[in-house]
């Protein structure tokens, strides 16, 4: 039941204009990121392999590839997760999915799967250029594979974020806007507050922060670290959100 | 109450709902047999569309009780739902998709098994008229097709009930009447609920008939009881030489005769006297032109005002 809804997910948001947008979108400036990338590269190249222990091609060019594509995730994800919830309820559709044999908690996981699948497919085809490099070079896989796994594991946070905010509202822009504004918000959290309050020794506030600094723990991820601290933030962010969800769409079951 | 087990399909007990301090449902009981078309009837913002939400589990009542086929929805909604199929007041449609797609996904959403949703499709789409129109969009459907489709949704799982909330609004004469005569064939094989605030339309199709008033049902009986009850004694006489009123007013089983225009005259008959075939007869033989006899379609805020009237007497 589960995947009807993942599969109905995908299925519109191929239907719809916006997820052909949004790819061409983060095609062309993944793609224009990543040659620039290499060209600094093969022209600094030569000093690179002068000095000892240099870093190498995966570090240089990749896990700045993977930068942009998470910086652009902080847009697009908003924007393909307002249709979620928020357009259903106003086109009156979400009522065929809450009158169907179906729990609240299912309709929530299937329609943040399909969001997912399609958010792995960006990460995909993301995937893909640094490791067209194979052809000539040697790769770190090891770091790649980190920088794939934090950056799915990203995006299901800011996945489940904008899932909740969808909940929240009958207005898909202003779900958009919502969401974004949050994710914007967990950015500037995670750049400070975290650090700031583990040094004044307030541990469960820092930790706290941290879960809610979804950027920070993919820091880690970016430099080759397969953390479990980093992977239980993340994950947690992600089922945090994912409850908010049911229970705002509970709620209004009991509330009208 | 346990006897009917097999018979009742809904079974509701003192449901009520407030929205903050505003009882919009008041202790409602609502029974449905198999095989029975309920028409459920009130003036907009009676309560009737929170009361088909509730009984569909998209709102949590605030106190009572609903057991469908014996399933209580509130304890068991997953498996209750099954058994129900819902059109609410805005069909649930997703425009972009095309009538097979979307009938196949209403079939998966409600547990068809993977072999038979092929034929519950086909045979949800046949029974409503939708053969020819199965690979368009829905959003370029007109809103005739809509509402069968939306229609189709609501039984394509052979649901017990099907609950439909004012499924004929918007819809032209001759499209009222195939939605009409489709409801009424669907009340062969499952139970339905059928909201509206068209008196006729409850004639039409009903076999019985509850009616809500400020969230509280003020009468519930079966149609005939119905049509007793706002009694069709008025009368509307077209006559293209009218003889002088008190001419007709003397003819015996006519209470009092009010001209409408020179030709049109609305007659109240004595009761249990129908003067139906005395004034055919008598306009033949005085050669008075009769083009027009008819009873008048009794409003629905008319049967409001007896029935409150009839509230305050008792």
């Amino acid at each position: 039941m589960i995947f009807t809804i993942a599969s109905k997910e995908l299925k519109a948001l191929f239907a719809s204009p916006l997820a052909w947008i949004v790819l061409t979108i983060i095609q062309v400036l993944i793609g224009y990121g990543f040659l620039k990338r290499l060209d600094d590269f093969l022209q600094i190249q030569p000093q690179l392999s002068q000095a000892a222990n240099s870093p190498g091609v995966t570090e240089l060019v990749a896990a700045p590839t993977f930068a942009t594509v998470a910086a652009i995730l902080l847009f697009a994800v908003p924007l393909l997760a307002m249709r979620l919830i928020a357009e259903e309820r106003r086109n009156q559709t979400m009522v065929m999915l809450t009158s169907a044999p179906i729990s609240v908690t299912e309709i929530v996981i299937g329609k943040f799967l399909g969001l997912i699948t399609f958010l792995l497919l960006i990460i995909a085809l993301a995937a893909l250029m640094p490791l067209s490099l194979a052809a000539g070079t040697q790769l770190d896989y090891g770091m790649l594979l980190s920088l794939i796994a934090g950056l799915a594991l990203l995006a299901a946070g800011f996945a489940a974020v904008s899932l909740y905010i969808s909940c929240l509202t009958v207005h898909p822009m202003a779900a958009a806007l919502g969401a974004f504004g949050a994710l914007l918000a967990m950015l500037l959290v995670g750049e400070t507050a975290s650090d700031s309050l583990q040094a004044r020794g307030w541990s469960v506030p820092a930790a706290l922060a941290r879960v809610l600094s979804p950027l920070k723990s993919y820091e880690t991820f970016s430099r080759g670290l397969i953390d479990t601290y980093s992977i239980a933030c993340l994950l947690l962010l992600t089922a945090l959100f994912l409850i908010l969800a049911v229970r705002q769409l509970d709620a209004r079951r009991l509330r009208g | 109450m346990a006897e009917h087990d097999t018979t009742l399909t809904i079974s509701a007990h003192g449901l009520s709902r407030a929205f903050g301090t505003q009882t919009v449902v008041n202790a409602i009981n609502l029974e449905l047999r198999r095989g029975e078309v309920l028409g459920f009837l009130g003036p907009n913002g009676a309560g009737k569309t929170t009361t088909m939400q509730m009984l569909t589990g998209n709102l949590a009542p605030s106190s009572g009780s609903i057991s469908i086929c014996g399933i209580d929805l509130l304890d068991h909604p997953v498996a209750a739902k099954a058994k129900i199929g819902y059109l609410p007041e805005t069909p649930p449609l997703y425009r972009d998709l095309k009538v097979d797609e979307y009938l196949v996904l209403a079939a998966r959403l409600h547990r068809v098994p993977k072999a038979g949703q092929r034929d519950a499709v086909d045979s949800a789409k046949h029974r409503c008229g939708l053969n020819d129109v199965g690979g368009k969009l829905i959003g370029a459907l007109s809103k005739g097709f809509q509402q069968r489709v939306g229609i189709a949704q609501a039984i394509v799982h052979g649901p017990d009930v099907v609950i439909l909330d004012e499924p004929t609004v918007g819809l032209d004469p001759n499209q009222i009447r195939e939605i009409r005569s489709l409801i009424r064939e669907l009340g062969g094989k499952h139970s339905v609920i059928l909201s509206t605030h068209i008196l006729p339309e409850v004639e039409a199709v009903c076999d019985r008939v509850q009616i809500m008033h400020h969230g509280n049902l003020v009468y519930s009986d079966s149609i005939t009881a119905l049509q007793q009850f706002h009694g069709s004694r008025t009368l509307l006489l077209g006559l293209r030489r009218p003889p002088p009123v008190q001419e007709l007013a003397a003819v015996p089983g006519i209470a009092t005769v009010e001209p409408v225009s020179e030709t049109l005259f609305s007659i109240q008959s004595v009761a249990d006297h129908d003067p139906t075939d005395t004034l055919t007869r008598l306009a033949a033989e005085k050669n008075w032109g009769l083009y027009q006899l008819n009873p008048a379609q009794a409003s629905i805020e008319d049967v409001f005002a007896n029935l409150t009237r009839h509230e305050e007497n008792t």
